[in-house]
């Protein structure tokens, strides 16, 4: 059964994603990235880790993909994308070297084998409990600098994207001063 | 029976497509689309390891890299969105100035 799931969702994962890479239209590309994070959180539960599942669902396949489609409104995203690549038989020739090259970098180390766990999972608790009482001990630091970097961002992206149509970013000195004063 | 390997060539694969999109794509928005295949593809390695070794620091490092990406898109898509304002358009063949 877990085999039958993992080749299922591999397959389509696959599938999908390089509908993502390989489409002309923002929209299809878009909603084939968003049913591809759907398939890795699915991948996530048959791996047992049922907490970062969800957060996969959620911020990604929630928040992220909401933002692209929110920020779609800015573009005209119903338009067919007309690219000119000079020479395709290069890229997939650099593509395809790069992927060999990752096989090797990911196969080197479970063929060694010699990994040691360093925090290993608490005994007797489910995978939610033993990532709370991990986070909350080992990666607190790191945990509430994510939660500033988040608000930098918060900040930034309302900055950005909150400006008048008729400003430019640069051009009125007021506007300058004014992002200083926010930092 | 599914092994830690096949999760890992799984990622390997996911990070290459990420990698031709990002090679052969000329749209701002789609190297990002491409970007997000790339990480995902390293929280896939990540949970995997960690549910391999019995070790929970790859699931927090899962979980830090979807923060990064998060904000990541926040503020990309604030500037990709000054960008389409001030150019009219996403193809990087058109960025060539770099003047304010």
């Amino acid at each position: 059964m877990e085999t039958f799931a993992f080749y299922l969702f591999s397959i389509l994962i696959i599938g999908l994603f390089a509908v993502t890479v390989l489409s002309r239209n923002v929209l299809y590309a878009m909603t084939s990235l968003a049913a591809g994070m759907v398939l890795i959180s699915g991948l996530f539960f048959l791996l047992g880790a049922d907490f970062l599942g969800v957060v996969q669902l959620i911020v990604y396949v929630g928040a992220v993909m909401a933002l692209y489609a929110f920020a779609m409104m800015f573009f005209d995203a119903t338009s067919v994308i007309k690219e000119k690549n000079s020479s395709a038989t290069t890229v997939f020739l650099l593509g395809g070297l790069s992927a060999v090259l990752l096989v090797v970098i990911f196969a080197a180390p479970s063929i060694g084998g010699n990994l040691q766990p360093l925090y290993p999972s608490p005994d007797g608790a489910s995978n939610p409990q033993a990532v709370g009482l991990v986070l909350f001990t080992k990666y607190l630091v790191p945990f509430e600098v994510a939660a500033v970097m988040l608000l930098v961002a918060m900040i930034a992206g309302i900055i950005l994207a909150g400006k008048k149509m008729e400003h430019r970013i640069t051009s009125s000195e007021e506007e300058n001063s004014g992002e200083k004063e926010m930092k | 029976m599914i092994g830690l390997s096949h999760y890992l060539i799984l990622s390997a694969i996911l990070f290459s497509i990420g990698l031709v999109g990002v090679i052969r794509r000329k749209n701002l928005l789609m190297l990002f689309f491409a970007t997000e295949i790339m990480l995902n593809a390293a929280n896939v390695a990540f949970a995997a390891i960690s549910s391999y070794y019995h070790d929970l620091s790859g699931q927090m490092f899962a979980f830090f890299i979807i923060a990064v990406a998060a904000s990541e898109v926040a503020v990309g898509l604030g500037l990709l969105i000054v960008l389409y304002k001030k150019y009219g358009t996403l193809d990087l063949d058109n960025y060539t100035m770099l003047e304010g």
